[in-house]
């Protein structure tokens, strides 16, 4: 009797609120995905119909067949790659001398990476644009990696230092006993202890860069078009087709949504250590 | 002089002397962020003292802080920053609100925990641009899923065009923004709750303390430090995000969902008038700036 009814309580007090809040936060989700199984008929209808009477894959069929959609994906993929590789590869050095040196300005350095990731994209999109139009740098891969490499070398750098941090540097010393380099004990020892946040930070860079779009559709958008333009640009002048629409939304955002599925246990580790702590 | 300073207190690991390895490490990073996010704002700072419209290179004139004077004098700069407090005064707390309530949630003990928090926190995955068209096709005002339910229970008596009315428009997006960032306050919050010692519970429980007054006097203290972080954090976040506004209504109808920054982007872009729209850019950092610094004197403290 007791067992029962404090079952039925943790049913309200617990499994019913967290549902609604769950049936929130993919609500819309779902709804993009239903919309982008229904026939044209079924879309535009007076009263809205909730489940699709004759499902259908046609408006995927029509986005992979008949718009850029692969060519866009791909172009996605080296933007967001390459984005990751800067971004990494800038970062590695930097956040192993902010963990295991203290150097003058070392404070200083440090919050300047934290700061530039507070700016205003707004008040970097537009400088950005009038100088890669000197350089001719305009729609091309490089203006997109380049931007995105404003947010993900200090993200990459801080996200680093905080996991190099967690591993001791009594392992980098005892590599330096046994004759390694300093560069060496960091090759060797520290960055193979490092892998999984390496890997959970360049995954973050790449969602990010993923699903960026202002600079995307700024600094470039015809010759090299992101996914993210892509969507955004299959809204038709005169009328929208969602089905279309809906059909580019839930193949753009999959990716990046397994990915951050994937990852988020490392991730949020890295992520809340420092606010936790402060 | 000569001499080195004594031994620091503190753990000074593996170089004594002022060391030359770390400054060579940190260099790449350094000067590819010098090039290309101080350079460029030099560039903004350069921009708005002048009179820089792109298509007329030829004809940029400086004129001293009239770009300012000019912001200060233009009703739409005071809509914009209006509507950028509501923005924040009104995101910030909801998701705040929300992400508390899923933490707390999400804090006990069930089966289907790890579940339940892999699938809350999606939203933050998804790209702004899928957000945007998502929520637009939920408003529309004539097939949208949101006017069919409100009807159906009678909350209304007809279809409201919610992207497409003044007094609705800003909130509408206001509530996909919340939808957006709550989860993040969620994650954080719960790591915040899990760093509480179980202790202090017990402890109140012999002592007969109710749930809620434990809720008060302990969880609500020890989240302080986390819920003044995240939450500072995010509003420098939502102040900056125009993405999702971007998308939705481009700032529309009229000026009904212009947010500063928004405002100084389509200022730039639309006249292509570069020198006014790095002025609204620069004015809306400096506003930024009070909220990062205060987030970095929070932050200062872990980076010892």
């Amino acid at each position: 009797m007791v067992a029962r009814r404090s079952r039925l309580r943790r049913l309200v007090t617990l499994d019913l609120p967290l549902l609604a809040i769950i049936a929130f936060a993919l609500g819309p989700y779902v709804w993009m995905f239903i919309t982008s199984i229904k026939p044209d008929a079924e879309l535009f209808t007076a009263r809205v119909q909730y489940w699709p009477q004759e499902p259908t894959l046609e408006h995927y069929d029509r986005l992979l067949g008949r718009t850029n959609f692969l060519e866009n994906l791909l172009t996605s993929f080296i933007v967001a790659t390459g984005t990751v590789a800067v971004g990494l590869a800038m970062s590695v050095t930097a956040a192993y001398a902010f963990s295991r040196f203290r150097f003058p300005g070392r404070r200083y350095l440090m919050l300047q990476f934290l700061v530039i990731n507070m700016f205003p994209i707004v008040l970097l999109i537009i400088p950005l644009f009038v100088i890669m139009r000197w350089f001719g740098l305009l729609d091309t891969y490089a203006a997109l990696i380049i931007a995105h490499s404003t947010f993900s070398i200090p993200f990459a750098t801080w996200m680093m230092t905080s996991y190099m941090n967690a591993i001791p540097t009594s392992l980098d010393e005892s590599a330096m006993v046994d004759g390694c380099s300093r560069l060496g004990a960091l090759w060797r020892i520290v960055l193979p202890l490092s892998l999984p946040g390496v890997v959970a930070t360049g995954i973050y860079i790449f969602i990010t860069s993923w699903n960026e779009y202002l600079y995307a559709t700024i600094l470039a958008g015809q010759d090299v078009r992101t996914i993210t333009v892509a969507i955004q640009t299959l809204v038709g002048e005169f009328e929208i087709e969602w089905g279309l629409l809906t059909a580019g939304g839930v193949v753009g955002a999959l990716p990046a949504t397994v990915l951050f599925v994937l990852i988020q246990r490392h991730l949020i580790s890295g992520l809340t250590k420092g606010a936790v702590k402060g | 002089m000569t001499s080195l300073p004594a031994a620091r207190i503190g753990p000074e690991p593996a170089v004594r002397r002022v060391p030359i390895l770390p400054y060579v490490l940190l260099s790449p990073a350094v000067v590819v962020t010098l090039v290309i996010i101080f350079l460029p704002m030099v560039q903004a700072m350069f921009m708005s003292l002048h009179d820089y419209i792109l298509w007329r290179p030829r004809d940029i004139t400086f004129i001293w802080l009239e770009n300012f004077a000019a912001a200060l004098d233009d009703e739409v700069f005071w809509i914009s920053l209006r509507h950028t407090a509501i923005w924040i005064g009104l995101t910030v707390p909801l998701q705040l609100l929300l992400g508390l309530a899923t933490a707390l949630l999400l804090n006990q003990d069930f089966r289907w925990r790890a579940l339940a928090r892999g699938l809350i926190i999606i939203p933050w995955a998804l790209p702004s641009v899928v957000i945007g068209l998502m929520w637009s096709w939920i408003y529309n005002p004539n097939y949208g899923v949101l006017n069919d339910l409100l009807l159906r229970i009678g909350l209304i008596g007809q279809a409201v065009p919610w992207l497409a009315t003044s007094e609705t428009a800003l909130y509408s997006i206001i509530l996909t923004l919340t939808w957006q960032g709550f989860p993040f306050f969620a994650v954080m919050i719960l790591a915040g709750l899990q760093a509480i010692p179980r202790s202090y519970y017990e402890a109140a429980e012999l002592d007969g303390a109710t749930k809620w007054q434990q809720f008060w006097h302990i969880t609500l203290p020890s989240l302080g430090g986390v819920l003044i972080t995240a939450t500072l954090l995010r509003i420098i976040w939502v102040a900056n995000s125009i993405d999702v506004i971007y998308v939705m209504t481009g700032g529309g109808p009229g000026y009904a969902t212009h947010t500063l920054p928004l405002y100084a982007f389509n200022r730039t872009y639309s006249g292509m008038d570069f020198g006014y729209g790095s002025a609204l850019a620069v004015i809306f950092t400096l506003l930024l700036l009070v909220v990062v610094v205060a987030y970095l004197y929070r932050a200062r403290r872990s980076l010892a």
